[in-house]
Protein backbone atom coordinates (compact mmCIF):
# COMPACT_ATOMS: atom_id res chain seq x y z
CA UNK A 1 0.00 0.00 0.00
CA UNK A 2 1.06 3.57 -0.66
CA UNK A 3 0.22 6.34 1.80
CA UNK A 4 -1.20 9.16 -0.32
CA UNK A 5 -2.25 12.34 1.48
CA UNK A 6 -2.64 10.30 4.65
CA UNK A 7 -4.81 7.52 3.17
CA UNK A 8 -3.53 4.02 2.30
CA UNK A 9 -4.16 3.33 -1.38
CA UNK A 10 -3.41 0.27 -3.49
CA UNK A 11 -1.12 2.07 -5.93
CA UNK A 12 2.12 0.07 -5.60
CA UNK A 13 3.59 -0.79 -8.99
CA UNK A 14 2.00 2.18 -10.73
CA UNK A 15 3.94 5.16 -11.93
CA UNK A 16 2.94 8.51 -10.48
CA UNK A 17 1.44 9.38 -13.89
CA UNK A 18 -0.64 6.17 -13.87
CA UNK A 19 -1.90 6.85 -10.36
CA UNK A 20 -2.76 10.48 -11.16
CA UNK A 21 -4.62 9.55 -14.36
CA UNK A 22 -7.25 7.86 -12.19
CA UNK A 23 -7.78 10.98 -10.10
CA UNK A 24 -9.37 14.36 -10.79
CA UNK A 25 -6.19 16.36 -10.24
CA UNK A 26 -5.28 18.97 -12.83
CA UNK A 27 -1.65 17.99 -13.43
CA UNK A 28 -0.48 21.51 -14.27
CA UNK A 29 -1.64 22.82 -10.88
CA UNK A 30 -0.27 20.17 -8.53
CA UNK A 31 2.94 19.60 -6.63
CA UNK A 32 3.93 16.03 -5.72
CA UNK A 33 6.31 14.97 -2.99
CA UNK A 34 7.45 11.35 -2.59
CA UNK A 35 9.23 10.29 0.59
CA UNK A 36 10.27 13.85 1.35
CA UNK A 37 11.49 14.84 -2.11
CA UNK A 38 9.72 16.89 -4.76
CA UNK A 39 8.95 14.86 -7.89
CA UNK A 40 9.38 17.09 -10.97
CA UNK A 41 6.58 16.80 -13.53
CA UNK A 42 9.06 15.42 -16.07
CA UNK A 43 9.50 12.35 -13.82
CA UNK A 44 5.82 11.45 -13.32
CA UNK A 45 6.10 8.85 -16.08
CA UNK A 46 9.26 7.30 -14.64
CA UNK A 47 8.78 7.19 -10.88
CA UNK A 48 7.20 3.92 -9.78
CA UNK A 49 5.43 3.74 -6.43
CA UNK A 50 6.49 1.04 -3.98
CA UNK A 51 4.83 -0.49 -0.96
CA UNK A 52 5.41 1.80 2.00
CA UNK A 53 6.00 4.94 -0.09
CA UNK A 54 4.54 8.18 1.20
CA UNK A 55 3.09 10.53 -1.41
CA UNK A 56 1.75 14.04 -0.90
CA UNK A 57 -0.21 15.72 -3.67
CA UNK A 58 -1.10 19.39 -3.25
CA UNK A 59 -3.31 21.31 -5.64
CA UNK A 60 -2.70 25.03 -6.17
CA UNK A 61 -5.19 27.72 -7.11
CA UNK A 62 -4.31 30.96 -8.82
CA UNK A 63 -6.93 33.51 -7.79
CA UNK A 64 -6.34 36.41 -5.48
CA UNK B 1 14.25 55.67 17.29
CA UNK B 2 12.13 56.77 20.24
CA UNK B 3 8.45 55.92 20.26
CA UNK B 4 5.95 58.70 20.93
CA UNK B 5 3.38 58.42 23.69
CA UNK B 6 0.70 57.85 21.09
CA UNK B 7 2.73 55.03 19.53
CA UNK B 8 3.27 53.50 22.98
CA UNK B 9 -0.51 53.34 23.37
CA UNK B 10 -1.22 52.25 19.82
CA UNK B 11 1.16 49.30 19.94
CA UNK B 12 0.70 48.42 23.62
CA UNK B 13 -0.70 44.97 22.80
CA UNK B 14 2.48 44.21 20.85
CA UNK B 15 4.64 45.18 23.82
CA UNK B 16 2.99 42.50 25.94
CA UNK B 17 4.15 39.86 23.45
CA UNK B 18 7.69 38.89 24.37
CA UNK B 19 8.33 37.96 20.73
CA UNK B 20 7.58 41.55 19.66
CA UNK B 21 8.11 44.07 22.46
CA UNK B 22 9.37 47.61 21.96
CA UNK B 23 12.42 46.45 20.01
CA UNK B 24 10.24 44.41 17.64
CA UNK B 25 7.93 47.37 17.14
CA UNK B 26 10.89 49.50 16.15
CA UNK B 27 11.89 46.83 13.61
CA UNK B 28 8.39 46.91 12.13
CA UNK B 29 8.37 50.72 11.97
CA UNK B 30 11.69 50.59 10.07
CA UNK B 31 10.60 47.81 7.71
CA UNK B 32 9.51 48.02 4.08
CA UNK B 33 6.99 45.56 2.69
CA UNK B 34 5.68 45.51 -0.90
CA UNK B 35 2.16 44.23 -1.52
CA UNK B 36 1.60 43.34 -5.17
CA UNK B 37 -2.12 43.50 -5.81
CA UNK B 38 -4.61 45.66 -3.91
CA UNK B 39 -7.46 43.21 -4.48
CA UNK B 40 -8.93 40.62 -2.15
CA UNK B 41 -5.74 39.13 -0.65
CA UNK B 42 -4.11 42.55 -0.62
CA UNK B 43 -7.04 44.09 1.26
CA UNK B 44 -6.58 42.13 4.46
CA UNK B 45 -2.80 41.89 4.12
CA UNK B 46 -2.34 45.64 3.72
CA UNK B 47 -4.72 46.50 6.57
CA UNK B 48 -3.01 44.17 9.04
CA UNK B 49 0.47 45.31 8.02
CA UNK B 50 -0.63 48.93 8.44
CA UNK B 51 -2.30 48.28 11.78
CA UNK B 52 0.85 46.52 13.01
CA UNK B 53 2.90 49.61 12.17
CA UNK B 54 5.00 48.36 9.25
CA UNK B 55 6.67 51.68 8.48
CA UNK B 56 6.69 51.57 4.70
CA UNK B 57 4.12 49.69 2.64
CA UNK B 58 4.46 49.67 -1.12
CA UNK B 59 1.24 48.98 -2.98
CA UNK B 60 1.39 47.88 -6.61
CA UNK B 61 -1.74 47.76 -8.79
CA UNK B 62 -2.94 49.36 -11.99
CA UNK B 63 -6.64 48.56 -11.72
CA UNK B 64 -9.58 50.71 -10.61
CA UNK B 65 -12.19 49.78 -8.00
CA UNK B 66 -15.25 48.08 -9.48
CA UNK B 67 -18.44 47.54 -7.53
CA UNK B 68 -18.05 43.76 -8.02
CA UNK B 69 -14.79 43.98 -6.02
CA UNK B 70 -16.45 45.20 -2.83
CA UNK B 71 -17.89 41.80 -1.85
CA UNK B 72 -14.34 40.79 -0.82
CA UNK B 73 -11.88 43.67 -1.28
CA UNK B 74 -12.56 45.26 2.10
CA UNK B 75 -9.89 47.95 1.88
CA UNK B 76 -12.05 49.75 -0.69
CA UNK B 77 -15.34 51.60 -0.14
CA UNK B 78 -18.46 52.12 -2.24
CA UNK B 79 -17.43 55.75 -2.60
CA UNK B 80 -14.14 54.55 -4.18
CA UNK B 81 -15.76 52.85 -7.19
CA UNK B 82 -14.00 54.13 -10.31
CA UNK B 83 -10.93 55.32 -8.39
CA UNK B 84 -7.48 53.79 -8.67
CA UNK B 85 -7.08 50.91 -6.22
CA UNK B 86 -3.69 52.18 -5.05
CA UNK B 87 -5.23 55.56 -4.14
CA UNK B 88 -8.20 53.97 -2.42
CA UNK B 89 -5.89 51.67 -0.44
CA UNK B 90 -3.57 54.54 0.47
CA UNK B 91 -6.55 56.45 1.85
CA UNK B 92 -7.63 53.49 4.00
CA UNK B 93 -4.12 53.03 5.38
CA UNK B 94 -3.85 56.74 6.17
CA UNK B 95 -7.11 56.64 8.10
CA UNK B 96 -5.96 53.58 10.06
CA UNK B 97 -2.37 54.45 10.94
CA UNK B 98 -0.55 57.72 10.19
CA UNK B 99 2.76 56.05 11.12
CA UNK B 100 2.75 54.21 7.80
CA UNK B 101 4.28 55.69 4.70
CA UNK B 102 2.57 54.34 1.59
CA UNK B 103 4.50 54.13 -1.66
CA UNK B 104 2.31 53.83 -4.73
CA UNK B 105 3.37 51.77 -7.74
CA UNK B 106 0.65 52.34 -10.35
CA UNK B 107 2.01 49.99 -12.93
CA UNK B 108 1.64 46.56 -14.42
CA UNK B 109 4.65 44.52 -13.37
CA UNK B 110 6.62 43.06 -16.25
CA UNK B 111 9.82 41.13 -16.85
CA UNK B 112 11.48 44.51 -17.45
CA UNK B 113 10.41 46.44 -14.35
CA UNK B 114 9.71 44.04 -11.48
CA UNK B 115 13.27 43.73 -10.20
CA UNK B 116 13.60 47.51 -10.01
CA UNK B 117 10.42 47.68 -7.91
CA UNK B 118 11.15 44.86 -5.47
CA UNK B 119 14.77 45.82 -4.79
CA UNK B 120 13.70 48.53 -2.33
CA UNK B 121 11.75 46.20 -0.06
CA UNK B 122 12.57 43.78 2.76
CA UNK B 123 9.70 41.40 2.03
CA UNK B 124 7.14 41.00 -0.73
CA UNK B 125 3.59 39.67 -0.73
CA UNK B 126 2.15 38.11 -3.88
CA UNK B 127 -1.52 39.08 -3.68
CA UNK B 128 -2.11 38.78 -7.42
CA UNK B 129 -4.81 36.80 -9.15
CA UNK B 130 -3.10 35.00 -12.02
CA UNK B 131 -0.47 32.28 -12.23
CA UNK B 132 1.47 34.16 -14.93
CA UNK B 133 2.03 37.08 -12.54
CA UNK B 134 2.70 34.74 -9.62
CA UNK B 135 5.51 33.13 -11.63
CA UNK B 136 6.85 36.57 -12.62
CA UNK B 137 7.03 37.47 -8.91
CA UNK B 138 8.56 34.10 -8.03
CA UNK B 139 11.25 34.26 -10.69
CA UNK B 140 11.95 37.96 -9.98
CA UNK B 141 12.34 37.29 -6.25
CA UNK B 142 14.57 34.26 -6.84
CA UNK B 143 16.84 36.18 -9.26
CA UNK B 144 16.92 39.26 -6.97
CA UNK B 145 17.34 37.08 -3.84
CA UNK B 146 14.25 38.55 -2.16
CA UNK B 147 11.99 36.74 0.31
CA UNK B 148 8.31 36.66 -0.53
CA UNK B 149 5.02 35.02 0.39
CA UNK B 150 2.93 33.33 -2.30
CA UNK B 151 -0.81 32.76 -1.98
CA UNK B 152 -3.73 31.77 -4.15
CA UNK B 153 -7.43 31.60 -3.41
CA UNK B 154 -10.61 30.61 -5.19
CA UNK B 155 -14.10 29.54 -4.10
CA UNK B 156 -13.77 28.51 -0.44
CA UNK B 157 -10.07 27.79 -0.12
CA UNK B 158 -6.51 28.51 -1.02
CA UNK B 159 -2.85 28.00 -0.24
CA UNK B 160 0.08 29.95 1.18
CA UNK B 161 3.83 29.36 1.06
CA UNK B 162 6.87 31.50 1.75
CA UNK B 163 10.11 31.60 -0.17
CA UNK B 164 13.34 32.68 1.49
CA UNK B 165 16.46 32.52 -0.69
CA UNK B 166 18.64 29.46 -0.09
CA UNK B 167 16.27 28.15 2.58
CA UNK B 168 13.65 26.17 0.68
CA UNK B 169 11.82 25.52 -2.57
CA UNK B 170 10.32 28.22 -4.77
CA UNK B 171 6.96 28.07 -6.55
CA UNK B 172 8.66 26.78 -9.71
CA UNK B 173 10.27 23.92 -7.76
CA UNK B 174 6.76 22.79 -6.86
CA UNK B 175 4.76 23.46 -10.02
CA UNK B 176 7.37 23.45 -12.79
CA UNK B 177 5.80 25.48 -15.56
CA UNK B 178 3.07 28.12 -15.38
CA UNK B 179 -0.28 26.28 -15.16
CA UNK B 180 -2.23 26.70 -18.37
CA UNK B 181 -5.73 26.75 -17.02
CA UNK B 182 -6.07 28.54 -13.74
CA UNK B 183 -9.56 29.07 -12.44
CA UNK B 184 -10.05 32.75 -11.68
CA UNK B 185 -12.32 34.21 -9.03
CA UNK B 186 -14.46 35.75 -11.78
CA UNK B 187 -15.09 32.34 -13.33
CA UNK B 188 -15.26 30.17 -10.22
CA UNK B 189 -16.41 32.59 -7.55
CA UNK B 190 -14.85 33.30 -4.17
CA UNK B 191 -16.10 34.08 -0.70
CA UNK B 192 -14.63 37.26 0.77
CA UNK B 193 -14.06 35.87 4.24
CA UNK B 194 -11.85 33.15 2.72
CA UNK B 195 -9.62 35.72 1.02
CA UNK B 196 -9.42 37.52 4.37
CA UNK B 197 -8.05 34.40 6.06
CA UNK B 198 -5.43 33.81 3.40
CA UNK B 199 -4.38 37.48 3.15
CA UNK B 200 -4.08 37.66 6.95
CA UNK B 201 -1.74 34.65 6.93
CA UNK B 202 0.40 36.44 4.33
CA UNK B 203 0.63 39.51 6.59
CA UNK B 204 1.56 37.22 9.48
CA UNK B 205 4.35 35.64 7.42
CA UNK B 206 5.75 39.12 6.63
CA UNK B 207 5.63 40.19 10.28
CA UNK B 208 7.31 36.98 11.50
CA UNK B 209 10.02 37.34 8.87
CA UNK B 210 10.66 40.98 9.80
CA UNK B 211 10.85 40.14 13.50
CA UNK B 212 12.78 36.89 13.01
CA UNK B 213 10.31 34.96 15.17
CA UNK B 214 8.51 31.64 14.96
CA UNK B 215 8.38 29.38 11.94
CA UNK B 216 7.74 30.52 8.41
CA UNK B 217 5.95 28.57 5.70
CA UNK B 218 9.32 27.93 4.06
CA UNK B 219 9.35 24.44 2.60
CA UNK B 220 5.72 24.12 3.62
CA UNK B 221 2.44 24.70 1.81
CA UNK B 222 -0.46 25.69 4.02
CA UNK B 223 -3.77 24.53 2.57
CA UNK B 224 -7.05 26.02 3.74
CA UNK B 225 -10.49 24.62 2.96
CA UNK B 226 -13.02 26.96 4.52
CA UNK B 227 -16.07 25.01 3.39
CA UNK B 228 -15.09 21.81 5.20
CA UNK B 229 -13.08 23.55 7.93
CA UNK B 230 -9.76 21.97 7.17
CA UNK B 231 -6.36 23.59 7.49
CA UNK B 232 -3.20 21.57 6.93
CA UNK B 233 0.46 21.95 6.10
CA UNK B 234 2.30 19.78 3.57
CA UNK B 235 6.08 19.75 3.83
CA UNK B 236 8.24 20.20 0.76
CA UNK B 237 11.49 20.40 2.67
CA UNK B 238 13.95 20.41 -0.21
CA UNK B 239 14.25 22.53 -3.34
CA UNK B 240 14.16 20.74 -6.70
CA UNK B 241 17.77 20.59 -7.89
CA UNK B 242 16.47 20.63 -11.43
CA UNK B 243 14.35 23.78 -10.90
CA UNK B 244 14.60 26.07 -13.94
CA UNK B 245 15.13 29.20 -11.84
CA UNK B 246 16.61 28.19 -8.45
CA UNK B 247 18.12 24.78 -9.31
CA UNK B 248 21.74 23.75 -9.71
CA UNK B 249 21.90 24.59 -13.43
CA UNK B 250 19.12 27.17 -13.94
CA UNK B 251 17.89 27.82 -17.46
CA UNK B 252 16.09 31.04 -16.44
CA UNK B 253 18.90 33.50 -15.86
CA UNK B 254 17.04 36.67 -16.80
CA UNK B 255 13.36 37.56 -16.78
CA UNK B 256 13.59 39.26 -20.16
CA UNK B 257 14.72 36.03 -21.84
CA UNK B 258 11.77 34.22 -20.31
CA UNK B 259 9.12 36.91 -20.85
CA UNK B 260 6.65 34.75 -22.77
CA UNK B 261 6.03 32.80 -19.53
CA UNK B 262 4.63 35.91 -17.88
CA UNK B 263 2.22 37.04 -20.59
CA UNK B 264 -1.35 36.83 -19.41
CA UNK B 265 -3.15 34.01 -21.20
CA UNK B 266 -6.20 33.70 -18.96
CA UNK B 267 -8.93 36.27 -18.45
CA UNK B 268 -9.19 37.14 -14.79
CA UNK B 269 -11.20 39.15 -12.32
CA UNK B 270 -9.05 42.23 -12.10
CA UNK B 271 -5.60 43.22 -13.06
CA UNK B 272 -2.21 43.28 -11.47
Amino acid sequence: MVKINGAYIDAAGKTIAQYLSGTEYNLSRIAVERNGEIVPKSKYNEVVLFDGDCLEVVSFVGGG
Amino acid sequence: MKLTEEQAQRYSRHFVLKEVGVSGQKKLLSAKVLVIGAGALGSSAIMYLAAAGVGTIGICDYDVVDISNLQRQIIHRTSSVGKEKVVSAEHAVGELNPDVQVVLHRQRLTADNIQGVIENYDFILDCTDRFETKFLINDGCVLSKKPYCHAGVVRFGGQVMTYVPEQGPCLRCLLGNVPEDSLTCAEAGVLGAVTGVIGSIQALEAIKYLLGIGQLLVGKVLRFDGLNVHMGVTNFAHSDEGCAVCGVNPTIKSLAENRSDYEIKSCGCGGV
